[in-house]
């Protein structure tokens, strides 16, 4: 059997390793993120310039936060775009990317005076069969036919569609939603054998005898004269 | 303002702490000589909680790691990029060159992609076999000493293959393909290209005791908080250190010029503080410069003297000459087969590539000469700003519609996660006289030196050879049951060739050679004008292979200073 999740149940699990006496990569990783994100004091400064000013109005987050609702809906256990806090997402890197801004600002006008047209409310109070109703004329876009060559109304749509979804999925729900399991210490030792199954592939024998034991990853390496490897 | 001089001499001056100079450090301070490092830009230490990135998730930055401050995205380690705010470079009309600097301690090696390929016997003298460009004055057998011992104080994970110009060192044993690349060997297999485990500089098993071993984040590009990765900090200069050495490293510092006597010989260097913005001037008996190729060039350009009043050590005219990088074409392609993938494991692994495809053609029997090796990525990567911006664009390959909105989006970016695979091939263009960086007079960085002028162009030989790459990867992919996305790069765009500058592998500047005539340094990359004056980052490359420099410049660096120790021992220089 290939090792991968199973890894645990034979005892490679990664153990924490002391540097020096001082603290354990965990205790590393745990005050690291709370402290710092590893920002210069430059990358700081522009991060703060950036939190101080206001590209969208309340009315305009408000609006932004009912759209990426209707675009992503909440699902339990993971939430949706208000829980992986989108509307911030998207307030901060229109201002961080300002030729979005145009787009941006630009489409929610839109949405606003074609709400006001067709069912005399905004957007944002129209109901959610109205709010379809308008989506559904902008939500999708001819592929044969390059972006920037589209109307407007339809490039804002694809923009915030995009900035909805990877704004989740690079939230702590969306992430759990995805299922990512790594960013974290561990002994990688191949594809789990289902895994390889579902695919249609296998490992190489000939290959794999090449491969790290991952048994002896703590013991010092040692080579003969030839480089072969002895420990 | 006058300028601060120290009174200290320092046996050595080194300029520049990435694998060059942070090699040349480690040997020299070991054996016992004053050394001074001179560095541009901040300490780094990988471990250091307050620069750290690595283990943050995208949601730790209100921009979620996007590229808008750090070429490769914000957890990526290089302070610096293509351009650099107050640190332009120029270039004649109609030619192109995108220079990446780093500066901090340790350099570029804090966050590259650590692949750490021995050049071959024939790459050292690859005139004799297609008669372009030059042969080295070395060979493979002069430098094999020093792989053999950068592979034992580092550490390489790879597998003994015995292919004849890809040489097999003393490997650490290399992880397990992930699943995308067992999709790739099948691929590449059908189409006849090998495949083999990649050699990458992380300890897949322990070295010693001072270094950790990979715990397989795959995150080598934010260099790693113990040390299991190389970096040029964690690996060579802080050792050193320990080991006693006396080293006194200055960093924010930016060297302007070597200064030299009535006699022409070195006497230190001046620069710049950036805290302060004066300059100062250091003493040394001997100057290593590792400051990168066309860093070094710019430093020798510029040290104007009434013995050297073409800069030093260019009475050849060749500093700046010769200069190229590596060529590189890649494409990206949808592979249906990796499909709806079960998100149970981890599959970070390291932070690279784990199987790879050496050069395999014969070049008699095709239209460019020298090869190429194919970079393989793809997985089940974490997230970061623009995963899933188009969550189901494939959907075209199915018929079905692309765009919409609501609950089917979820279930489209697990359908597609980790279902593309990327290829890139890396390879070598020739070196050329015409190809050069030069000093621009009429434009300065915010420290008032001047700065450099690029003028660069691709010959056919180099677009052809993307040419190659782009039919090969188009191969692959249809031998994966894949789509690759996007147009094919035709003949109007130099078939996906990037600009030269891109892949970050420029050497050549300063080339080593036996006739002072036709190069700027001996075969011990001492200055043929100057003996006090040595190059040890990729100047003095006569070619680049079709491999990564990175190895290379670490062999050379050594070999380098053990010339230096011993011209020093006997009083020489």
């Amino acid at each position: 059997m290939i090792l991968g999740a199973g890894a645990g149940a034979t005892g490679l699990i990664f153990k924490g390793c002391k540097t020096d006496e001082g603290p354990t990569v965990e205790e590393n990783i745990a005050t690291g993120a709370e402290e710092f994100f590893g920002r210069t004091p430059e990358e700081l400064k522009l991060i703060e310039k950036l939190n101080a000013e206001q590209l969208f109005n309340t009315h305009e987050m408000e609006t932004i936060a009912v759209l990426s609702t209707v675009i992503l809906p909440p699902k339990e256990p993971h939430g949706g775009p208000i829980e992986a806090e989108v509307p911030d997402f998207i307030e901060f890197i229109a201002k961080d990317y300002p030729e979005m801004q145009d787009t941006l600002l630009g489409g929610l006008m839109w949405l606003d005076h074609t709400s006001n047209t067709t069912f005399g409310v905004e957007f944002k109070t129209a109901t959610l069969e109205q709010q379809k109703q308008i989506l559904d004329t902008i939500a999708f876009h001819d592929v044969e036919v390059p972006l920037e060559e589209q109307p407007m109304e339809i490039q804002f749509f694809h923009m915030m569609r995009g900035l909805t979804v990877t704004g989740y999925y690079t939230s702590k729900v969306g992430i759990a939603d995805l299922g990512y399991k790594g960013n974290m210490p561990n002994v990688w030792d191949g594809v789990p054998e289902d895994v390889l199954e579902q695919h249609g592939v296998s490992y190489d024998p000939e290959w794999i005898a090449k491969c790290v034991d991952q048994s002896k990853r703590g013991i010092i390496a040692e080579w003969d004269e030839e480089g072969n490897l002895l420990t | 303002m006058q300028i601060k001089e120290s009174t200290e001499v320092y046996d050595v001056i080194i300029v520049g702490s990435g694998a060059g100079g942070g090699m040349a450090t480690k040997q020299l301070a070991d054996a016992g000589f004053k050394v001074a490092v001179v560095e541009a830009g901040p300490f780094f230490d990988p471990k250091d909680l307050e620069q750290m990135t690595q283990f943050k998730w995208p949601y730790e930055s209100p921009r979620r790691g996007a590229s808008k401050t750090r070429a490769f995205g914000e957890w990526d380690m290089a302070y610096g990029g293509w351009e650099i705010e107050g640190e332009p470079y120029t270039h004649a009309e109609g030619t192109k060159f995108d220079w990446f600097r780093s500066h901090m301690l340790g350099g570029r090696t804090n966050h590259w992609g650590r692949i750490s390929l021995r050049f071959g016997p024939r790459d050292f003298k690859h005139k004799d076999v297609d008669g372009h460009g030059d042969n080295w004055p070395i060979s493979y057998e002069d430098v094999k000493p020093y792989y053999d011992k950068v592979d034992k104080l580092i550490g390489v994970f790879g597998t003994k293959e015995g292919r004849p110009n890809d040489p097999d060192g003393f490997f650490l044993p290399p992880p397990k393909p992930r699943l995308h690349e067992l999709f790739y060997i099948n691929g590449a297999r059908k189409s006849g290209v090998p495949v083999i485990p990649g050699r990458l500089s992380m300890l897949t098993k322990k070295i010693n005791n001072e270094r950790g071993v990979c715990f397989y984040c795959g995150q080598c590009s934010r260099a790693c908080s113990v040390y299991a990765d190389f970096s040029s900090g964690s690996c060579l200069i802080f050792p050193a250190q320990k080991n006693g050495g006396q080293i006194k490293i200055f960093v924010n510092s930016v060297v302007r010029e070597v200064t030299t006597n009535e006699e022409g010989k070195a006497t230190g260097v001046s620069y710049i503080s950036k805290d302060d913005r004066k300059e100062y001037k250091l003493k040394g008996k001997v100057v290593v410069l590792a400051a990168s190729a066309c860093s070094s060039a710019r430093i020798l350009l510029n040290s104007k003297s009434k013995q050297h009043p073409n800069g030093l050590g260019n009475s050849s005219n060749l500093v700046g000459k010769y200069l190229h990088d590596s060529t590189g074409s890649s494409r990206v392609a949808f592979i249906p087969g990796l499909m709806n993938r079960k998100t149970s494991y981890n599959e970070d692994g390291v932070g690279g590539m784990h199987v790879y495809s050496p050069w395999w053609g014969d070049n008699s029997k095709l239209d460019f000469p020298r090869g190429y090796h194919i970079e393989i990525s793809g997985g089940m990567s974490m997230p970061s700003y623009g995963f899933a911006y188009d969550p189901n664009e494939f959907n075209k390959f199915f018929g079905s519609k692309v765009g919409g909105y609501g609950d089917s989006l979820r279930d489209d970016v697990k359908k597609y996660y980790g279902a593309v695979v990327g290829l890139a091939g890396r390879g070598e263009g020739i070196a050329r006289k015409d190809n050069y960086c030069e000093i621009d007079p009429t434009t300065v960085d915010k420290y008032g030196i001047p700065v450099l002028k690029f003028n660069y162009q691709w010959s056919d030989l180099e677009k052809k050879q993307a040419k190659h790459m782009q039919d090969t990867f188009e191969e692959i992919f249809h031998n994966m049951g894949g789509e690759p996305l996007g147009e094919k790069p035709g003949k109007e765009k130099d078939y996906g060739l990037l600009a030269p500058g891109r892949i970050i592998h420029e050497v050549g500047t300063t080339r080593m050679g036996n006739d002072p005539k036709t190069s700027v340094t001996n075969k011990y990359q001492q200055l043929h004008d100057v003996d006090n004056v040595f190059i040890v980052d990729a100047g003095p490359f006569v070619s680049q292979a079709d491999k990564n420099c990175t190895w290379t410049i670490l062999a050379l660096s050594w070999r380098a200073s053990d010339y230096i120790i011993k011209q020093l021992k006997q009083r020489n220089i």
